[in-house]
């Protein structure tokens, strides 16, 4: 049933395929899918050629934003992007992990200037063993996983 | 450079341009005319010594500024944004030298302002003016700020100032050497740009061992309040000291540097030794900061 579900075609909407096993959840709270009435799929732990397990997610009648895309990218580089239209796969692409995430990331430091006057934050993206974010403000490095984002 | 905000924003090049123009200021060979322009120095967290240092800079140029010290006497106690504060404060100067205890405040600052922002510390984050007069003195000791062999001793995790200093040498060739108590260590990020940059360093015990062959020894002050238990403090504080005893066999180019205020981490029995530089790396302070301050008021 499950995997009737996931292979079920949506028709317009946008399908993130090969999300790294597990980062589903961290992907569903990027798009904040918890308050979508879209409908939805999440598929976790499908076996694939490619990446050995994967979760998938498909929601109907959503395009991602750059924004969007650039933060799943951080958090699961691996994954890629497929737009719908009418049933036919109109745009496919292995998503890319941005130099820079203006806006969207909180930074964890409490002394930061970002988290007490109002300024945008900004972060430079390192791409080394794993994703590191340096905000460009307190210039504390983190790892991708201890930060919040925030749309 | 319209702002002196981060060593990280700074390349090799233009450290070592604004050294030279340092030299010139404080050799006599240019003398800068700050008579036109009002610095406002902004210490909303205290500094006496970064203050009278810049006070002194632009005093010797025939400059004028005014000062705060502390949010006392700001707005910024009534609830006022520190934008707002700078935005106004703004209207009046020509330049800002400002310290604050919020990391990134003087990027935020330099974001916002039309006028120069330096940055005279910003919380645990940096102090660059305080690392281009480490780089200063170094210089005019050794003569170059290559292929140098320096140690850091002492509180090596909180403070900023020996952070700076070892990324604004990461491209002089430099042989590090780090002495620390367990948990005032160099933090990790430090460290991993070492490694990435292929940089020697050597974590030691005992700096007995390794002061022949060092041509600069930085000190720091180990603080007792970074300590939860006492004991910890009193086991390793003694382990950092240096005194005029342990200096019998160092290079005759051997210097002693510390960003003081000391306590007792170098023994007063060292100030008489040929090794002892820190108070006239203070003093290094004043022409540096006249070299940053007539670089972005682009009167050199
Ligand atoms: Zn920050």
């Amino acid at each position: 049933m499950k995997k009737q579900l996931i292979v079920d075609p949506i028709k317009n909407g946008t399908v993130i395929d090969h999300i790294a096993a597990g980062k589903s959840f961290a992907v569903a709270e990027i798009l904040n899918l918890k308050n979508l009435d879209n409908l939805l799929l999440i598929g976790m732990n499908l076996s694939s050629k490619k990446i050995g397990k994967k979760d998938i997610i498909k929601i109907e009648n959503k395009i991602l934003t750059e924004d969007e895309v650039n933060s799943i990218a951080l958090i699961s580089p691996d994954a890629t992007l497929v737009v719908i239209e009418n049933y036919e796969v109109i745009k496919k692409y292995k998503i890319k992990i941005p130099p820079k995430v203006h806006k969207h990331i909180v930074c964890p430091n409490s002394h930061c200037i970002t988290n007490i006057e109002e300024v945008e934050t900004e972060f430079d993206v390192m791409k080394k063993k794993k994703v590191e974010v340096r905000c460009k403000y307190c210039e504390k490095k983190y790892g991708i996983e201890q930060v919040k984002f925030k749309f | 450079m319209k702002h002196f905000i981060s060593m990280r924003d700074i390349g090799k090049q233009e450290i070592l341009e604004l050294l030279a123009l340092a030299e010139k200021i404080e050799t006599g060979k240019i003398k800068p005319d700050l008579s036109p322009y009002l610095g406002a120095l902004l210490f909303f967290e205290p500094s006496t010594r970064t203050h009278f240092s810049f006070d002194t800079a632009i005093k010797k140029l025939n400059g004028k500024s005014f000062s705060i010290s502390g949010t006392g006497s700001t707005s910024v106690k009534k609830g006022e944004t520190l934008a707002d504060t700078l935005k106004t404060i703004s209207q009046y100067a020509d330049y800002i030298v400002m310290r604050h205890s919020i990391e990134g405040a003087a990027r935020f600052a330099s974001e916002i302002l039309e006028i120069p922002v330096i940055n005279a510390g910003d919380g645990t984050n940096q102090h660059p003016t305080q690392a281009m007069l480490d780089l200063y003195s170094i210089r005019k000791t050794q003569g170059t700020l290559e292929n140098l062999h320096i140690a850091l001793i002492g509180d090596l995790r909180l403070g900023r100032t020996v952070h700076s200093l070892v990324q604004a040498l990461h491209e002089f060739n430099p042989t590090f050497y780090f002495a620390a108590p367990r948990h005032l260590k160099m933090p990790a990020y430090i460290i991993d740009e070492l490694k990435e940059k292929n940089i020697p360093f050597y974590e030691v015990e005992d700096i007995k061992e390794i002061l022949p062959k060092l041509d600069i020894l930085y000190v720091t002050r180990i603080q007792k309040e970074r300590f939860a238990v006492l004991e910890d403090y009193e086991k390793v504080k003694d382990a950092y000291i240096i005194t005029a005893g342990l200096l019998e066999n160092v290079k005759p180019n051997f210097k002693v540097l510390h960003p003081l205020p000391r306590v007792n981490e170098i023994t007063t029995d060292v100030d008489k030794t040929p090794y002892a530089y820190y108070f006239q790396q203070a003093k290094n302070g004043v022409p540096v900061r006249q070299a940053i301050i007539t670089k972005l008021l682009q009167l050199a």
